[in-house]
């Protein structure tokens, strides 16, 4: 993985030696409560419903064992004993005191960790494929490129105050991991006739408010080239973007309102201009950054394992367990085992300091001291051996990091909601729970396949619930808290936006509608491998809406 | 009367006088008017002997700025609010694209202490303080960070080029 070197190093202390002063100014009222609360913003800290939010970036979800026992050491010190992993693989503490924030940040930084640009409306974490370097359809391994967009992006003087947030992700693989399409900018890494490396560049994708899929800006731009391009999207947007309605303020906005022929126009000319410029990657630089990310030493093993193969067939618990938490390795011998932080009775992707630091001994021990968050709020142990994989799952089992729904309807996503979040208009973890207590049965989950059922609190939509194939959204009506559904969404190759069901659903109704639309599913489809979203883009909303509504059907 | 600091970390009054839309154009002494007002007073202005700025509002397009106004000896730029950034975009493009080599001035609510070294680093050389600033903790900002990451119209040294050239300091 990425090691600083000093120049990086010195940013980060430079970086906490700088908010640790802002916070000293505020304490003493020598800074305005709303500028320094700009400033903390990019320093990741929010003040919520009930104390302040630290968001720690975790650069495309990679973190060394050191790092995440350190994450463990802030849960202890300056939290409540966990932490909460969240969809844009970053990690969030819910009740530090901002007095003691400026001590966490310089702990992070001997660990090459900080908060930098986690919020605000400045370009925030890079996000990437949670199987970066293991998966088998992947062109090549993404992280280079985003640590190099991730450096391009820290502190750039020029892109610190934009109209709004800005996320950047990228994907080098056939199936897209990292929902690119519904980012700001999504970066798929490809390979052109001739043979060169590159980028094809889509702009203006976006979940919250106004969800929409980002427009395919450039079908081929040079490996060399990346930042330049990314430095002439931003200047046009920083320029352009609207100001007047923070609602409004989201490039998709500004790709929409001028229309994409004409966006693509005004940043193909400025692109022009900077393109053989300072921003040109040299091959060198390249070279560095590879380095960074090279494959571990793995162990020449065959390709099958008798003692594997042997647990799988006596312990039946195990074998559940592998079938859906295992994914295939490109090195044979190897699995990819997936953590699940979607346990019954627990928030989804929260994680205790005990739990991390038992994580970051087993990365250790069977996994070259790695571990990796995904988008869907689990954790990844990316290069496990297969005569391992059974003392790998006997630990989480002992951590209750065990339970084997990775893909299954109860490895839902969701939001903190109104529990935690001072935006939310609703309760999401108690909704989840009421969906974990009635498909706990494994056998009937497994029956289900493969689902995503995404849930935010809010319009905002941190939880995506506008791209899950069951998405659920919590809105306030009149003081009380209701959810709205959308069926048919996906963040992957095929993206798309859910449709609503039609009107939104109590509290109490709610659980009974996710499991009316899970019947009508298991009625219609054809066959048991056809997918819950096949079926729906098979059958459409009707039957859905016939059995969710019976009385306004009749009427 | 708000402080003028340079980049050199100098300071002193402000030697121009800020002319309104509507204001007689006095006959002496260094003005800056406002870009409106350009084409109609741009022969009056180059027949006096001082020095005269233009201030920009921040939605104007510099790219598309007729290269007159590139004969001021001062351009002043907008920053009307904490979070609005767009005239880093412009001094960028001043300097990058129009080649513009004049004082560069940052002016408004924003030009405080915690924004001055990326206004600095975009090619801005001149700030006009927000009066509650203090001029020490204003001086102290422009050294805040002694590396970048990314090239700029400043004298940071630039990571790329230290990885490139290690043994250069």
């Amino acid at each position: 993985m990425y090691r600083y070197d000093q120049y990086d190093q010195k940013l980060v202390d430079e970086r906490v030696a700088q908010f640790r002063h802002q916070t000293e100014r505020y304490l003493a009222g020598q800074l305005p409560e709303d500028e320094f609360r700009a400033l903390r913003l990019r320093n990741g800290l929010y003040i919520q419903r009930f104390a302040p939010m630290l968001r720690i970036s975790i650069p495309y979800g990679l973190l060394a064992s050191r790092q995440l026992r350190m994450l463990a050491h802030v849960a202890r010190t300056y939290d409540k004993g966990y932490g909460h992993f969240t969809t844009r693989q970053n990690m969030q503490f819910n009740w530090p005191e901002l007095a003691r924030v400026p001590d966490i940040l310089a702990d992070l930084a001997t660990v090459q960790m900080h908060a930098i640009q986690t919020s605000g409306n400045c370009i925030r974490n890079i996000t990437s494929d949670h199987l970066a370097g293991v998966a088998r359809d992947e062109l090549v391994d993404p992280r280079p490129y985003c640590e190099l967009t991730r450096q391009w992006a820290t502190f750039h003087p020029e892109f610190n105050w934009l109209p709004r947030k800005f996320k950047i992700a990228f994907s080098a693989s056939r199936s897209d991991r990292a929902a690119i399409r519904v980012h700001d900018i999504g970066v798929q890494i490809v390979r052109n006739e001739a043979g060169e490396l590159g980028y094809t560049v889509y702009v203006g994708g976006g979940l919250g408010r106004t969800p929409i899929i980002g427009v395919k800006t450039a079908d081929f731009v040079a490996e060399v080239d990346l930042l330049s391009y990314l430095e002439a999207v931003l200047r046009v947007y920083n320029l352009l973007g609207r100001r007047d309605n923070i609602y409004k303020a989201r490039i998709k906005i500004l790709v929409k309102e001028v229309g994409p022929e004409k966006f693509i126009a005004m940043v193909d000319r400025e692109w022009a201009r900077i393109r053989d410029g300072e921003l040109k990657l040299k091959g060198t630089e390249l070279d560095r950054m590879r380095e960074h990310f090279t494959t571990p030493d793995y162990a020449a093993l065959p390709a099958v394992d008798p003692s594997y193969e042997e647990k799988l067939r006596s312990d039946s618990a195990f074998a559940a367990w592998a079938r859906r938490n295992l994914h295939p390795h490109r090195q044979p011998g190897y699995a990819v085992v997936f953590v699940s932080l979607k346990a019954n009775g627990v928030a989804p992707g929260d994680a205790t300091a005990e739990q991390m630091d038992a994580l970051a001994d087993l990365a250790d021990r069977h996994s070259f001291g790695e571990i990796r968050a995904t988008h869907d709020q689990n954790l990844v142990l990316a290069d496990v051996r297969l005569d391992e994989v059974y003392e790998v799952w006997q630990r989480l089992r002992e951590l209750n990091l065990a339970t084997p729904n990775i893909g299954l309807l109860t490895d839902l996503i969701c939001c903190p909601g109104l529990d935690f979040c001072s935006l939310a208009n609703a309760s999401s973890i108690s909704v989840a729970q009421d969906v974990f207590d009635r498909f706990e049965n494994l056998d009937d989950q497994h029956d289900i396949g493969p689902i995503k059922v995404k849930m935010s609190g809010c319009m905002n939509g941190c939880g995506h619930h506008t791209v899950g194939h069951i998405g659920i959204l919590g809105v306030d009506k009149k003081g009380e808290e209701w959810y709205q559904v959308t069926l048919g969404g996906s963040a992957e190759n095929d993206a798309s936006l859910g449709d609503r069901t039609g009107p939104s659903f109590s509290r109490e109704d709610i659980g009974d509608a996710v499991q009316r639309i899970v019947e009508v599913y298991l009625e219609r489809r054809n066959s048991e491998d056809e997918t819950f979203l096949e079926t729906y883009r098979r059958v459409g909303m009707s039957p859905f809406k016939t059995r969710l509504y019976p009385t306004t059907a009749a009427a | 009367m708000s402080t003028l600091l340079k980049l050199d970390g100098s300071d002193g009054p402000d030697p121009f006088a800020a002319v309104g839309a509507e204001d007689e154009l006095p006959a002496s002494g260094p003005v800056v008017i406002p870009l409106a007002r350009w084409e109609r007073d741009r022969d009056a202005l180059r027949a006096r002997p001082s020095p005269f700025g233009i201030r920009l509002p921040n939605v104007v397009d510099v790219e598309s700025l007729e290269a007159s106004v590139l004969e001021a000896g001062l351009l002043v730029l907008e920053f009307p609010s904490f979070g609005d950034g767009r005239a880093y975009s412009q001094a960028r493009l001043l300097r990058d694209s129009r080649g513009y080599r004049g004082e560069l001035r940052a002016t408004g609510a924003a030009v405080v202490r915690d924004q001055l070294q990326g206004m600095a680093r975009c090619g801005i050389d001149r700030f006009e303080l927000r009066a509650d600033q203090s001029l020490e903790l204003c001086r102290e900002a422009l050294r805040e960070f002694s590396i970048a990451y990314q090239p700029a119209r400043d004298a940071l040294p630039k990571v790329r080029e230290l990885r490139l050239a290690p043994n250069r300091t």
